[in-house]
């Protein structure tokens, strides 16, 4: 049946694949390979972090013990949470439920706008304190040297990262309402599964940034 | 699923991709992989001869000594957006788009590429981008090559470097795209008993490519963000001034752009690989040495970005590690020359259009490279570092290489896309037009450059005018060349003769089992592959010679 051409006699098979399985392998591997781009995407900016740390550590330790801590533990707590409660969304998915498939989507998105709000806090913090690079950038009261360079990597990372957050809420909000219309109601949907696995991947990026901006180098 | 007779299959059908539908949202709506090839040839073709109108007027300024048609800022604008407009918009998305669309999923017996919206996406991408770079010239043009060097392109720029570089950062999506797309293809769109090595060259060249354009561009995205930054809030991190270093932007730069190069020479590998076992009759030599040698060279791309910063304050040990590794790139391009040679020999050779550009491509791709290897030499850099030497070497393997494949495998294909042959006698005269030409434009170049012209200077001292007037004069047949394909194969679309399933008597799928031109699902049914790729009949025992290839 499959084979014949355009006829997609079963449903959620897009014409030019033969199978169901070959559906989905096209696109689970199609977003690991999407992945692979926006690693190489961050990738650059963690070099140009490697360097700038290696050529100014003081700068770099000094201007890292500006950042709150605190708060960023809090949000990598939350990030954490929020994977937790895409794979339920994931494994609803799965089960074809879709009111749980809706909720449980809702409940990352929130868990990611707290994230977000978390942020706007610890932005409005850098900006009430003269640290946002540029012709009024003050560190301690002076013009900042190289610990200027810190912060542009600090908005840099992690605004790249929250704008990764924005998308991926985007795309959950979505997924959420084709999920109460009965889109996943048959098999060979598996785009939330997609969207966990970018979901992972931008928490993934926090996991990384966390300890390289505000733990390296922290002393009290 | 039936066997389909052949001589049914020889017939051009009715409906194919072309005629069923005319209207314009059929077209720009499409995700027929074919038609968006054919989307990507109108725009790349478009581009090109944009990009050829600026090669016109530096090599108009160039024919006198002194700066008589233009300042010099105004050259400097003329080869920034030369460079740009052929690089981004013409030679990374040309092979790929237009015939790696067009043949990839054919070549695999699948029915479309795995996903055929991203490659409609694709090519709007590609068009956004375009438009938003071709703004940039309306508005006055961008000054910094096309490099876009810190600190020409953030402190001291005074041209339209934001919006160029919002239209590069656009592209690049759309490369992103088409690597992803072809990559998922290849792995998971295969037909039945279409295994790795039976797979044409060609497919194999266009993998090694989207792992290159997977890899590699979102490194260029992000250093182009870098310098949006840069410019935009003076974040310093370009800036000497701020502690920054404008020797990270090259590194960052580089490490996109010249395996960059290798997204643009990959694919021309590829058709080369087609075209010589289809025009020698015979079984390419060293298959897996070929298509093992597409993967070194992708590899190997991502490490030899260094040798453009011999002369930049790297440190000297990392130039000599650089150094090293891009001399090791030799070696797998030449496996590829030494193969396609090793497949000429004792080939029943057939001196048609294609089989033109391919020796021409042999011999212009070979004197590139080698010429590549002076430039990868730590001492000999130094005499020929920014001059016109490094001009006719990467224009050697660009033009040379590149658009003579670009070209020859046009012309190869072009039976199948449009069901329409060519006049083969104007094929033949134009592919030597454009082989005299090319030579007499950038041979000179060669030799200005060792004598010490620099690049990207609009005046030159009088003892260089000879060769200068000789590489314009070049310039004058090369650009001759190229026009003349463009008229003569739309002319054909409307007068040439038809096509049938398979004027080259050519293997593989597309020619043996894809009507002409193929229907919007290319089969009648989905091939079942039983044999490897290019199973010319005299490369085998006669036992087998009569065998069914395919079932």
């Amino acid at each position: 049946m499959s084979d014949s051409h355009g006829g997609a006699h079963v449903a959620n098979l897009a014409h030019h694949f033969e199978d169901l399985e070959q559906q989905r392998e096209a696109h689970t591997l199609g977003m690991w390979a999407f992945l692979i781009t926006e690693i190489l995407f961050f990738g650059g900016l963690f070099a140009a972090y490697v360097v700038y740390r290696t050529a100014y550590p003081e700068a770099f330790a000094n201007a890292s013990n500006q950042l709150d801590a605190r708060l960023g533990g809090i949000n990598t707590a939350v990030l954490i949470g929020s994977s937790f409660t895409m794979v339920l969304a994931v494994h609803a998915a799965e089960r074809r439920r879709k009111r749980a498939i809706f909720g449980w989507l809702w409940a990352t998105v929130v868990l990611g706008a707290v994230f977000l709000g978390v942020k706007y806090v610890e932005y409005s913090h850098k900006w009430e304190h003269h640290l946002i690079p540029g012709p009024n950038f003050l560190f301690e009261g002076a013009p900042g040297g190289s610990e200027q360079l810190f912060f542009a990597l600090y908005f840099a990372m992690t605004g790249l990262h929250a704008f990764h957050m924005v998308i991926g809420a985007g795309v959950l909000i979505w997924l959420s309402v084709l999920a109460l219309k009965g889109r996943f109601d048959l098999p060979g949907r598996n785009a939330v599964e997609m969207a966990g696995l970018y979901w992972h991947f931008v928490d993934l990026v926090w996991i990384f940034l966390f300890p390289l901006l505000y733990l390296l180098g922290r002393h009290a | 699923m039936n066997a389909t007779p052949n001589a049914a299959s020889l017939r051009a059908p009715r409906d194919n991709y072309i005629t069923t539908d005319y209207s314009w949202r059929s077209w720009l709506l499409t995700v027929d992989h074919k038609r968006i090839g054919i989307l990507y040839l109108l725009s790349v073709t478009g581009f090109f001869f944009l990009g050829g109108l600026f090669a016109v007027l530096l090599r108009l300024e160039l024919a006198t000594p002194q700066g008589d048609l233009v300042q010099a800022e105004t050259y400097n604008k003329l080869f920034t957006m030369h460079g740009l407009v052929m690089i981004f918009f013409f030679l990374v998305p040309s092979i790929p788009g237009v015939l790696g669309n067009f043949f990839v999923p054919i070549m695999i017996g699948a029915k479309d590429m795995a996903f055929p919206r991203l490659n409609l996406l694709s090519w709007y991408v590609y068009m956004i981008g375009g438009a938003v770079s071709f703004l940039a010239i309306v508005m006055g043009g961008v000054d910094t090559g096309w490099t876009f060097y810190a600190p020409y392109s953030s402190t001291y720029s005074n041209s339209n470097v934001a919006v160029t570089a919002v239209g590069v950062f656009i592209t690049g999506f759309s490369s992103i795209l088409t690597g992803l797309n072809i990559l998922v293809t290849v792995h998971k769109m295969r037909a039945p008993g279409m295994t790795w090595f039976r797979m044409p060259l060609f497919v194999w060249a266009h993998y090694a490519t989207s792992l290159i354009m997977v890899l590699g561009t979102p490194v260029l995205a992000i250093t182009i963000l870098l310098l949006a930054l840069e410019r935009l809030f003076h974040i310093g991190i370009f800036d000497p001034k701020l502690g920054g270093d404008p020797v990270l932007f090259q590194h960052l730069f580089w490490f996109y752009s010249h395996p960059a190069v290798y997204i643009m020479i990959l694919p021309a590998m590829g058709v080369i690989s087609e075209l010589v076992a289809a025009f020698s009759r015979k079984r390419i030599f060293g298959y897996s040495f070929v298509a093992f040698s597409s993967l070194a060279i992708a590899v190997l791309g991502f490490l030899v970005w260094g040798h453009h910063m011999f002369l930049s304050g790297q440190s000297v040990y990392a130039g000599v590690v650089f150094s090293v590794l891009s001399f090791l790139v030799a070696i797998p391009s030449a496996v590829k020359v030494f193969n396609w040679a090793a497949t000429l020999y004792k080939g029943s050779v057939q001196l048609s259009t294609p089989m033109m550009y391919v020796l021409g491509f042999l011999g212009l791709f070979t004197i590139g490279g080698l010429t590549g290897l002076f430039l990868a030499c730590l001492g000999l850099d130094v005499h020929v570092h920014d001059t016109y030497f490094v001009v006719a070497h990467f224009h050697y393997i660009m033009v040379g290489g590149a658009v003579m494949a670009f070209l020859g495998g046009l012309h190869y294909w072009w039976p199948k896309m449009f069901g329409k042959m060519y006049p083969e006698a104007l094929g033949k005269f134009s592919a030597v037009v454009v082989f005299i030409g090319f030579n007499l434009t950038f041979f000179p170049q060669f030799l200005l450059g060792y004598l010490g012209m620099p690049r990207r200077y609009h005046a030159y001292p009088d003892e260089f005018a000879v060769l200068n007037v000789l590489s314009s004069a070049g310039a004058s047949i090369l650009g001759i060349g190229y026009l003349l394909p463009m008229v003569y194969l739309i002319w054909s679309l409307r007068y040439g003769k038809d096509a049938v399933q398979n004027p080259w008597g050519a293997k593989g799928l597309e020619w043996e089992k894809a009507p002409t031109p193929p229907p919007t699902f290319n089969f009648e049914s989905t091939p079942v592959v039983t044999q490897e790729a290019y199973a010319y009949a005299d490369d085998l025992p006669a036992d087998e010679r009569a065998e069914v290839r395919y079932v």
